[in-house]
């Protein structure tokens, strides 16, 4: 792998190396550009994926180098329901790994409806929220979709349905096997009159670009990939960007400033070199791409705070770290006569999809969602979570364990979340990450539009389950949300400096040369699958900066 | 395992190496089987180790099936509490002393009075833990010192060899 001196002016510095800086990293290097990618997490087993660890329990509680998720002890955070509360301890977390989420990730990799660009003018906007239009059309975005599913390797559906995005080129491989619960799912859909498709996902099912197709191990997420058969940024993307001999990757780099010079441009990083005692490293740059997550990104640009941009870096708007859409969910969950076996294949073998469009009127919310059909619980998991109805020791409980051990499946649902300007990721003004900075502060309570939206698909969700057969069946109770891996909307696109973070090219407004491209982006959540569009914005995104760098003004 | 081979490996050799362990996790599957063949504890000393022993063998019952004792989750919680859970070490000791307060061997109650006793103790930190940990042992991977002869992974059905081929279940096949 190239090596860079920090004090070499490096084209791009990437500040993550998950769904978005990976691809950005690769079409820049690709492009012949030098960059330098830095990711705060460990290794993982980048280039010996061979080693990783199928071991539930070492999973469970892996060695400091092992970690493929940030850990809330040291990637410090805290959570309030709202701004009148003292936050208390957070148990946020996200991907931390060479590849980021993508390692570990679930991989539905659902594109977003076209109307999902432009909600406001097709659906009105909601009293007490962001909902807009982004600044960028599904047209203009499907050639990147079509690109990054093709490159990055998706499997699903070809099936033509207004329920799924129209697309220019069908998926490069067949999907997943549907599982039992997906089985459970289409009887249901029958009696029920809803569509139900085999899930899209970034796990190939044959050999695809020199990897080999999935062995269904059933410990997927949250374990790293054997085979590479899951599509991560770590086995599709970065082993292209780093053969150019134009990119470096950087693992155990803790970014915790992007410098600025008095004209207010970027010159570069300052990050901990957490192998060298996390010694301070400056990393000159020409132009600095910000791909940290939906809630890292907000965070360093508020801790990039100068002379210049006393309110943080990029936030002349005030809308950095503002409109956090972290995720919603819930579902229910049934046993059903004989052994699903979940705990084999992939998380999620199909989706109800009859419930994505917004339809305010006959059901009383604004927004939709996507249910998945899943039950994978490791043996250690169902144990800790125990039988349904049960004690949670003795007898009782090791009679019940065992009568419904591979019997349960559970209805996930992924359900819009209006942007809420008070939603939020800010400086807790008191705790500190184990580097000694500011950590991390999530405000967050969903509008009550959002509520509604919950229970109904809780209320769905168990009618599935016993038209599908189930003999017993139990629902969750409406959550709100604390934070995750799928948070977005901290720093919106827009045409409107006023109103934005970044324009429609992901060109800070207050900073020519700064990207900021990941989840942050989103203006409105979509069905909170974010993953396959956070791809398609970092294509188009990198297509844009590389025909603007070969111009010589990516200002532009 | 019978009860001969179990009393054998309670009244094994006290151990050493403790820190041996802490430092090699986690590859201490090696010395999980060391352990176990000489029926040496690192944590524990004897006594406790049966009064633990005892309480996992009420959270997770021998009953027409294996339970934590023939399992000998005995020994994974004892790995345990020098490898990942050496922060419950304290949560063991305190346990075991209070537990000393209320009999003078648990271990030798007879089992209705120990699952009341157990019941009246349900909501500590110190239950909680042995309960989780029973269940870890239960069904972690035999090298970790419990779930022996994968006893766990069979009662629920777990086939642990990562590599299948569809149908998985009674519902998808063709």
């Amino acid at each position: 792998m190239k090596k860079y001196n920090p004090a070499e002016d490096v084209d791009f510095v990437v500040i993550g190396s998950g769904a978005a800086g990976a691809v950005m990293a690769k079409q820049l290097a690709v492009a012949g550009f030098s960059v330098v990618v830095m990711e705060q997490g460990p290794w993982g087993a980048y280039g010996h994926e061979q080693d990783y660890n199928k071991d539930e329990l070492s999973n469970r509680f892996p060695a400091e180098d092992d970690m493929l998720l940030s850990d809330p002890r040291r990637q410090t955070n805290t959570f309030r329901r709202n701004a009148n509360e003292k936050a208390g301890p957070g148990h946020h977390s996200y991907g931390c790994v060479v590849g980021g989420g993508t390692v570990t990730y679930g991989a539905s990799s659902w594109r977003h409806l076209p109307w999902e660009f432009n909600e406001a003018s097709r659906f009105g906007t909601i009293a007490g929220t962001g909902v807009a239009d982004w600044p960028v059309s599904y047209d203009e975005i499907e050639p990147y979709y079509s690109q990054a599913e093709w490159e990055i390797g998706i499997s699903g559906p070809n099936i033509k349905t207004p329920l799924i995005a129209p697309m220019s080129r069908p998926y490069p491989l067949k999907p997943l096997p549907v599982k039992s619960s997906g089985a459970l799912l289409m009887k249901a859909a029958d009696k029920l009159k809803l569509t139900v498709t085999p899930n899209v996902a970034a796990i190939i099912t044959e050999p695809y670009n020199g990897r080999a197709g999935c062995i269904n191990c059933g410990a997927c997420s949250g374990y790293g990939c054997q085979v590479k058969a899951r599509s991560s940024s770590a086995v599709a993307l970065l082993p292209i960007a780093v053969a150019t001999g134009n990119c470096e990757i950087r693992a155990f780099s803790y970014v915790r400033e992007i410098t600025v010079d008095a004209s207010g441009r970027a010159t570069g990083v300052t990050y901990f070199e957490k192998k060298n005692n996390n010694r301070e490293v400056f990393q000159k740059a020409k132009c600095v791409v910000l791909s940290a997550n939906g809630t890292e990104t907000p965070r360093l640009l508020l801790l990039s705070r100068s002379n210049r941009f006393k309110d943080g870096l990029a936030n002349s708007s005030g809308l950095v770290g503002k409109f956090l859409m972290s995720g919603n969910g819930g579902g229910a969950s049934g046993l059903f006569p004989d052994p699903l076996n979940e705990y084999k294949g992939c998380v999620t073998g199909a989706a109800v999809l009859s419930y994505v469009p917004n339809d305010t009127k006959a059901r009383g919310f604004y927004g939709g969602g996507r249910m998945t059909a899943r039950g994978q619980m490791s043996p250690i998991q169902y144990g800790l979570a125990g039988p349904h109805g049960a004690p949670s020791w003795g007898a009782d409980y090791k009679k019940a364990l065992i009568e419904q051990a591979n019997r349960r499946m559970t209805l996930v649902n992924f359900i819009s979340q209006l942007p809420v300007e008070t939603n939020m990721v800010d400086l807790d003004p008191e705790a500190k990450d184990a580097w000694g900075l500011p950590a991390m502060r999530i405000t967050s309570t969903s509008h009550e539009n959002d509520f509604k939206a919950m229970q109904f698909f809780i209320d769905r969700s168990v009618d599935i389950l016993h038209a599908a057969g189930a003999t017993q069946v139990w629902a969750d109770k409406v959550s709100d949300s604390r934070g995750g891996a799928h948070s977005r909307g901290t720093a919106r696109m827009g045409n409107d400096p006023r109103v934005s973070v970044v324009n429609k090219y992901h060109r800070a407004h207050d900073v020519p040369n700064l990207f900021v491209v990941d989840g942050s982006s989103f203006v409105t959540g979509g069905r909170n699958h974010p993953t396959m569009t956070i791809s398609a914005l970092a294509y188009r995104c990198a297509d844009h900066l590389v025909k603007a760098a070969r111009t010589g003004n990516i200002t532009i | 395992m019978n009860d001969s081979r179990r009393n054998f490996l309670l009244k094994g050799f006290s151990a050493s190496g403790a820190a041996w362990l802490a430092a090699n996790w986690p590859r201490q599957a090696a010395a999980a089987e060391k352990a176990q063949a000489m029926g040496a504890f690192t944590f524990f000393t004897r006594p406790q180790a049966a009064e633990i022993d005892a309480i996992a063998a009420q959270v997770y019952p021998t009953t027409d099936t294996p339970g934590a004792r023939e399992a000998q989750v005995i020994y994974f919680i004892d790995l345990a509490l020098v490898t990942f859970a050496a922060d419950k070490q304290k949560v063991y000791t305190d346990g075991l002393a209070d537990l000393a307060t209320r009999t003078k061997s648990f271990a030798a109650m007879p089992a209705a009075g120990q699952v009341a006793l157990l019941n009246g103790i349900q909501a500590t930190d110190f239950f909680k833990t042995v309960r989780d940990h029973t269940i870890m042992g239960m069904f972690a991977a035999p090298w970790h010192g419990g779930n022996f002869g994968k006893a766990g992974w069979r009662q629920i059905g777990y086939d642990d060899s990562l590599n299948f081929r569809a149908p998985f279940g009674a519902y998808d096949q063709a």
